[in-house]
Parts: structure tokens; sequence; C-alpha cells
């Protein structure tokens, strides 16, 4: 029997018993519905990770020098938190040494933030992040203005009371009144606004939008932090190479500043988009070290129900064997015609799992921030598991009818 | 008016184990049928008739003996050359019609042409044909429950003719059928052998048996009685 000949038959019989062949096929059903769903959303993660959240958040090329990462990601115990609280902070004097000293071509900005309420004409914004920078902090963000202007260097260094606000911060405070000009209270100081930035969009669902940034010697500094003390030295360099290096002199500019011998740790921390991307890539690699296990698990088990349910269709169908067999079929046409009946019933339970697993998917896009990126190689990689289990499970009861003996089977009610 | 040898069997046995017993359905049968031979073999219950005609239609090989077909030793054939000369040479019709019952009658044609490897358009035009040879032209897409038992033996002996046989074995055909319903299958019998095809047919009722130009009756396994009857 050819092979095309074989595949409708087994279609056909595949449709005459839906139930049967829906409830058969579950097992690889469900295998690739979760190996669609889970790959298209860690694939959509990944292209998240690397594309926005971290070169949003972090920045490209881009180092922070802190007490302590701002980023933490995974488990860190008390102990490391303890010991994170007892390293000396940033100072003005760190940071100047470390503009100084650095030999490799860069942006550099000074960040200190807190959360706090903005007012306006009797509406207050509240949790909002009020950060007190240095002048080349939107450079080394990317972030454009909509409006207005930044502040200069020189009234970084005269401590102008002056703000840039974020787009729905300004959009709460002003509606749709220009706000270039007008004089809002940062925590109750009087500021005036130069600027609102362009919209930044949101990382985990969280706004990048509700912040107001001054400059650093602004009034400002003291709600961020203690006098004369930093969150982060941000460092641009143009670069991976030259980020490198850069870390590279940073660490040696820190370390000779603290004293510290060359047994002892950093008691300060550069942190980079890698190192979270680092983390990323660590729950990447564990979801898609546990995927082939639950993916196989619920393939074999599919792989045992399809392969009772084959023995069952055999018993079923001895009579239909038999006279196949008088009328000239040989072992390996029955052999195959079971063969791909099973194959084509796990097939079509796959088919029916990447349609499913993308729908669950697309899901997942449209009601989270989560973004779903369909991964080609998880499709062909789900057809071909469908057609194997199909054919694993297939062949112990297809080498069965392949053996039964005509005249036996015939006679077979 | 009959041909050249077509088959020859000699000390034919077919023994079957049930355990620590061993039943002899066939004990050494010797015969010799020839081409565009109507043969009728006869016998009482359990003497052992389906056992041979099992033998002949290559459903079933023998404990020992020889059996050739065309020149051909069919007792030392394997699985696959069985299943070929199953498909080639042989058409076999069942007293219970043995079709697929969810296929059309003209599927359930079609079948030996399918394993026989034939395109799909030339084995429908084949198994149309076959249909009409046996009165069958306006029932083809009918499905085996929607046909009366003879229209059932008819669809059978189609598909059993349209490989072309060199002899076509029926297993007590009218067995399930009533007396008219009989009459007209014997009829489509004789109209084939007219037409030159080598009829074997396994039969209780002497009235029919004497439709065949030759009786032969087994008893316990043997051959017991071999007449040649002048035509009618
Ligand atoms: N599969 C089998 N296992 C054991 N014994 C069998 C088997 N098939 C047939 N026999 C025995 O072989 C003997 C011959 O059986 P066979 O079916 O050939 O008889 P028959 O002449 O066709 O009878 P009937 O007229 O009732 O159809 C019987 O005794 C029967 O019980
Ligand atoms: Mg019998």
């Amino acid at each position: 029997m050819p092979f095309a000949e074989a595949i409708r038959l087994a279609l056909r019989v595949i449709w005459t018993q839906k139930m049967k062949s829906s409830f058969s096929v579950i097992g690889v059903f469900i295998g690739v519905t979760f190996l669609i769903a889970v790959v298209t959303v860690v694939e959509g993660m990944n292209a998240y990770m690397t594309e926005s959240f971290a070169n949003k958040l972090l920045g490209v090329n881009t180092f922070q020098l802190r007490r302590y990462p701002g980023v933490q990601m995974g488990d860190i115990s008390s102990e490391t938190r303890r010991q994170w609280r007892r390293r000396p902070r940033i100072t003005y004097e760190d940071a100047r040494a470390v503009e100084a000293g650095l030999t490799v071509p860069v942006l550099v900005a000074w960040e200190s933030s807190n959360r706090g309420t903005v007012e306006y004409d009797g509406k207050v914004a509240r949790d909002i992040d009020l950060i007190a920078a240095t002048e080349e902090w939107f450079a080394i963000r990317e972030m454009d203005l909509e409006t207005g202007r930044a502040f200069s260097a020189q009234e970084v260094r005269t401590g102008q009371p002056v703000v840039v606000l974020g787009n729905e911060l300004a959009e709460r405070l002003f509606d749709d009144r220009d706000p270039i000009g007008r004089e809002v209270r940062v925590r109750r100081i009087p500021y005036r606004v130069i600027g609102v930035a362009e919209p930044q969009g949101s990382v985990f669902g969280m706004s990048l939008d509700k912040f107001a940034v001054a400059p650093a010697l602004s009034p400002l500094k003291r709600f961020v932090n203690p006098p004369r003390v930093l969150d982060e030295l941000k460092v641009r360099a143009n670069s991976q190479a030259e980020l490198e290096a850069a870390i590279a002199e940073t660490e040696a500019i820190m370390r000779s500043r603290r004293g510290l011998r060359p047994t002892q740790e950093s008691n300060f921390s550069i942190e980079t988009a890698d190192a979270v991307l680092d983390f990323w890539d660590r729950i990447n690699q564990f979801l898609m070290m546990a995927l082939p296990g639950l993916v196989s698990i619920s393939l074999v088990v599919g792989g045992i129900v399809i392969m009772n349910i084959m023995l069952m269709a055999v018993a079923e169908r001895t009579r239909e064997i038999g006279i196949r067999k008088s009328l000239g079929a040989r072992r390996r046409d029955i052999m195959r015609q079971f063969l791909v009946e099973s194959a084509t019933l796990a097939t079509v339970g796959a088919l029916m799992g990447i349609a499913f697993g993308l729908g669950m998917a697309a899901l997942v896009q449209a009601t989270t921030f989560l973004p779903a990126r369909v991964a080609p190689w998880s499709i062909v990689v789900a057809v071909i598991l469908g057609a194997g289990v199909g054919i694993g499970a297939g062949l112990y009861p297809a080498s069965r009818a392949a053996r039964l003996d005509p005249v036996e089977a015939i006679r077979q009610e | 008016m009959s041909g050249e040898s077509l088959i020859r069997v000699s000390g034919l046995t077919r023994e079957y184990r049930m355990g620590a017993e061993t039943v002899h359905a066939l004990r050494g049968v010797d015969m010799e049928i020839r081409r565009n031979e109507y043969l009728a073999i006869m016998g009482p219950s359990g003497s052992g008739k389906s056992t041979l005609m099992n033998l002949i239609g290559c459903l079933d090989s023998p404990t020992c003996g020889e059996y050739w077909l065309n020149g051909v030793e069919v007792s030392q054939m394997q699985d696959d050359e069985l299943a070929r000369v199953r498909n080639r040479e042989i058409g076999f019709v069942f007293q219970t019609f043995n079709l697929l019952p969810r296929a059309s009658a003209l599927h359930n044609v079609e079948l030996p042409l399918i394993y026989a490897g034939m395109s799909g358009r030339e084995r429908r035009q084949h198994a149309a044909r076959a249909l009409e040879r046996v009165g069958l032209a306006d029932r083809m897409a009918h499905k085996p429950n929607e046909l009366s038992g003879g229209q059932r033996q008819r669809v059978a002996i189609a598909r059993a003719l349209v490989n072309d046989p060199s002899i076509l074995l029926a297993d007590e055909p009218t067995g399930n059928l009533d007396s008219s319903t009989s009459a007209e299958i014997m009829a489509v019998f004789e109209e084939l052998y007219r037409q030159g095809q080598t009829v074997v047919m396994v039969t209780h009722e002497a009235d029919i048996a004497s439709h065949a130009r030759r009786v032969v009756t087994l008893l316990d396994g043997v051959v017991n009685s071999d007449t040649v009857r002048e035509a009618a």
C-alpha cells in the first residue's frame, strides 16, 4: 500500500473514531502544548530581557559603581546583605577620583534616588522616583526630551532647583497644559520644570515614566542620601572592549582609594547588564533543562496511552487484518498500516498541541507584560516528537497485527 | 473439457496441536486440479474441507506434504511469497462474505489491487469492471450493510475475481443465503466457469454440487471418492 494511501486510510479511521482518538492523543497534546507554550514564552522573555529590560534599566555598554548591586536577582543570604550594609558608601570624592582617573573615553553621571511626592496646583503625585543626577545622565540613558531641555553642567554645579519630569508624571500633574516654566514642589521644595522626557515604556509592567530628575547638587540631595554620598556612578563606554577597560580601571582606582590588599574582596559593586543577563541565562537554562523532563514525561505517558489504544484497535480489527491478509497484504503492509495510523494519530495530537500552545502563548502576551516569541525549532521538534512517539508506541501493536495468522484472524468475531 | 494441471497436492497433512492432544484435520490428501475445472468438495462436517481450502488458498500451511501451484512449490514458501500468491493467484470467497464493513463495495473490491500496487485510477476502473461482471454496477458506493446477503456475496466474488486469479476458491459460498439467492449465486459461478474460470467450491448440498463437473468427497481427512460427471 502506498504511503499516501496509508495516511488517508489512517485519517479516515481516526476521524470515524473521533472520541477515542481525542482521548488517546491527550498525553501528546499536553506535552506538545507545554513545549510550545514554555518555549514561546521563554524565548519572548529572552528577547525582552536582552532587548528591553537590561538595556532600559541598566543601559548599553554601561556599568554602575555602587555600594551593593541595585538589581538583585536570585536568593541573597541575609549574611551577604549584612555584609553589604557594612560596606562604605560611594562618596562624591570616590566619584570624582574615578572620573579623573579613567583614561578610556566615557560618559559619566552621578545618580541618587529616593521615592517621594511631587505636587502641582493641589495635585499630588505620590511614590515618584526622585532622582538627583549630573548632566550626562540623559545621554547615558539615551533619554530624549519631548519638550523643554535637560539641565546643564552649570546648573548641576550650582545646584539650581530645576527639574525634568517623566512623561506620565507630567501628564498626571498638568494634563494638557504646558508644564515648562511652571513651579512644582518636589518633596515640598519648589522646583521649576524645564523639560519633559519622552515616554520610556515599562519593564515587568512597571512604568518607567514616573520620575523627576534634578541636578545632583540641587536641594533634593538632602532627601536622597546622606551628605556627599551618591547611590551610583554611571559610566558609559563606546564599546564592549572599552567598557571592560573602564571597569578594570575603576576597580583599581577604588581598591587603592580604600587601601584593599590583593587578597581582600572588593567592598563595592560594579554592575553591568551582563550580570543581570547572566542571571537570566541561569533561569533560562534551568527552564530549558526542566522542560525536556516535563515534556518527556507527558510524551511517555502519551505514548503508553497510544500503545494501549492501538493494541485495542488491533484486537478490535483482527478480522479486518485477517481479511486484508487473505487478499494479499504482506506483513509489512499491515505493519505500515498500523504504524502510519499511530504516527498520524500522534502527529494530529501534536498539531493540536502546537495550535493550543501558540494560543496560550498569545493569551499570555495579550494579558500580561510577558511577550511571546515563536521559536520555529520548537514547532519542528514538536512535530518530530509527535510522529516519533506515534511510531514508537505503534511498533509493538503493529507487529502484533502483522504477525496474526490469517485463518484465525478471519474467524474472529 | 479441462486443460493442463494447475494444482497438485500429495500427502497433504494438517494437524492441530491442542495441548496434549493432536487433531488430525487432514491425513494425507492427494489430488490434482486442472485448469478450467469446476470442482465441488463435499463431505460430512469436520471431514477437513475448510482445512483443505485454506491450504489451497495459501491462508494456512500444511504440517507436511507437498502443494504445487502453477508448477511452483507453495508448501516451501515464506510469508511474503505466500501473500503474493494469495494476491495474484487466488480468489477466495467465504461463507461469511468477509467484507470490510466501513468500506464501500467499490473499495472492498479495490483491496487486492491496492496490495498489488496498482495506481488509484486504474484500480477503480478494474474494480468497477469486476462489479459489473457480477451485476452490481449500480451498487458500487453502497456499504455492506446497505446490501442484501446475495449482493454482499456478489461483492465478495467481484473482489475474488478482480486480480484475475488462476483459481477461484469458495468455501460454502451459499451457506448463509436462502435457496433462491443461492441459485442466483450459483448461476454467477456457472457463468464464470463458462468464461474459463477454474472454480473449486465446498458445499454440503447435493443439488449445489450438481452444478459442478467433478465432485470430490472427503472423509476423516482423506479423499473418499472422486467422480467426474458428463456435462449436463
Ligand atoms: N484451528 C483449529 N484448531 C483445532 N482444531 C481445528 C481447527 N480448525 C479445524 N480443526 C479441526 O479440524 C477438523 C476439520 O475441520 P474443518 O473446518 O476443515 O472441517 P469442515 O469439513 O470444513 O467442517 P464443516 O463442514 O463443519 O465446515 C475438525 O475436527 C476441526 O475440529
Ligand atoms: Mg468448513
